[in-house]
């Protein structure tokens, strides 16, 4: 039986719950599912909830932050929720700090931070351009 | 053989030798502010038994199988001793004051052969007596080791300051293993609760090495993953120039000078603003 984590397309995020063991081809799997997803639907944040995750090992660290990555380029914004304590423990110990990945307490509070984070992207884009100067005269 | 005319000693002249017994304890000074005569008859009595059966089948293997009784009721008697405050003199006294006694019988009895048996017998004795001071020294151990943990356990309370901001007070030296506790208690609790911040304050942290540093940066890692925030509060001058010495980074971890002024820090995150009332004249 082909095993697979489902993607669920939410508005303009992905969301994906990791509820099983994370073995070597799944994560591989996931990985390619979830780029072409983001592609598929231009989608510009990603949550990946791990609450229900209580194994790791370093390819599963090295998998997250290689999501990470690659959503990056792909101009999507990855957070990670719900890590467990022992999790995080274990993936500091491994020495894997997933630089550049945000993470949240709960799916709420990451959606809510996601979604500030598209936000923010959104306002920043005429900052530097002519939106900027309108906004001054309009001041005046 | 030598073995078994200890064994006969000890068989023949029970009562003679546990009330000589007796009295060679009561001159040493016994304890009657920790323990009663009869206990001490009591168990003198036990051990005599014990050791005249065990002696019948050899004396040369006191990890024999035969020997199981004696060992055992030793064990629990040094043990019990060094629970109720007896010095570790006072509990060897116990077993070494047997050999006054013994060697008298000894030698009235074995003529020629005595010196030898008393040999025989002076070695069994001092064996014991090590084995009781042994389970002696274990018994003060565990102490130690429970006191120990409990005071692992008292020393790090994790505390919540407003809804959504934990704060870890430490006091005293922090080792590795401490600081396991502490990781694990706080990350525990930052589920528990759903607090994005926790104030890790070290003011009564005396000093930190570049382990503790370490495991400290673990700690703020490890929370930053879960998607909480850490903020160290209460660093001293002193320890500020050790960790700028030792080399440490502490990469963008956010650092106040008080608990205080981190609580400023942490509500400020949360968007919530302090304002005090005005007065009504």
């Amino acid at each position: 039986m082909v095993e697979r984590i489902p993607i669920l397309k939410m508005g303009n995020f992905l969301l994906l719950s990791i509820q099983v063991d994370m073995h070597d081809q799944l994560a591989l799997d996931l990985q390619e599912d979830l780029t072409a997803q983001i592609v598929k639907h231009r989608s510009r944040g990603v949550l990946i909830d791990i609450s229900a995750l209580e194994i790791v090992d370093s390819f599963i660290g090295r998998m997250l932050s290689h999501i990470a990555q690659v959503s990056r380029i792909l101009d999507a914004k990855v957070i990670v929720v719900g890590m467990q304590p022992a999790v995080a423990i274990t993936l500091v110990e491994l020495g894997l700090s997933l630089e550049g990945i945000a993470t949240a307490l709960n799916v709420e509070k990451g959606m809510r931070r996601l979604e500030k984070m598209v936000d923010d992207d959104m306002i920043l884009e005429p900052e530097s351009g002519e939106a900027r100067d309108i906004s001054v005269e309009a001041g005046d | 053989m030598p073995a078994s005319a200890l064994a006969e000693l000890l068989k023949t002249y029970e009562s003679e030798l546990l009330e000589e017994w007796i009295g060679a304890q009561r001159a040493a000074g016994l304890r009657s502010d920790l323990i009663d005569l009869d206990t001490v008859v009591s168990n003198s009595r036990e051990l005599l038994k014990l050791l005249a059966v065990a002696a019948e089948q050899g004396i040369d293997d006191l990890g024999a199988r035969h020997w199981e009784p004696v060992r055992g009721m030793l064990e629990r008697l040094s043990r019990a001793q060094s629970r109720q405050g007896f010095s570790p003199s006072e509990t060897a006294t116990f077993v070494f004051s047997l050999k006054e006694p013994l060697f008298a019988k000894i030698q009235q009895h074995c003529g020629a052969a005595s010196l030898n048996e008393i040999w025989n017998a002076t070695r069994l004795l001092d064996r014991l007596g090590l084995y009781s001071m042994e389970h002696f020294m274990a018994g003060r151990e565990t102490v130690i080791r429970e006191q120990q943990e409990s005071m692992l356990e008292l020393s790090t309370p994790v505390v919540e300051l407003w809804k959504g901001v934990l704060a870890v007070p430490l006091i005293g030296s922090l080792d590795s293993n401490r600081t396991q506790v502490v990781m694990e208690a706080l990350l525990q609790k930052i589920v528990e609760t759903e607090s994005e911040i926790a104030i890790i304050d070290i003011t009564g942290v005396p000093t930190v090495d570049t382990m503790v540093a370490q495991h400290l940066l673990k700690t703020v890692t490890a929370a930053k993953l879960m998607g909480a925030k850490c903020i160290i509060s209460g660093i001293r001058p002193q320890i500020a120039a050790t960790i700028v010495h030792l080399g440490v980074e502490l990469g963008d971890v956010i650092t106040k000078s008080s608990l205080a002024d981190a609580f400023v820090v942490a509500l400020r995150e949360l968007d919530v603003r302090l304002v005090s009332r005005p007065v009504l004249r």
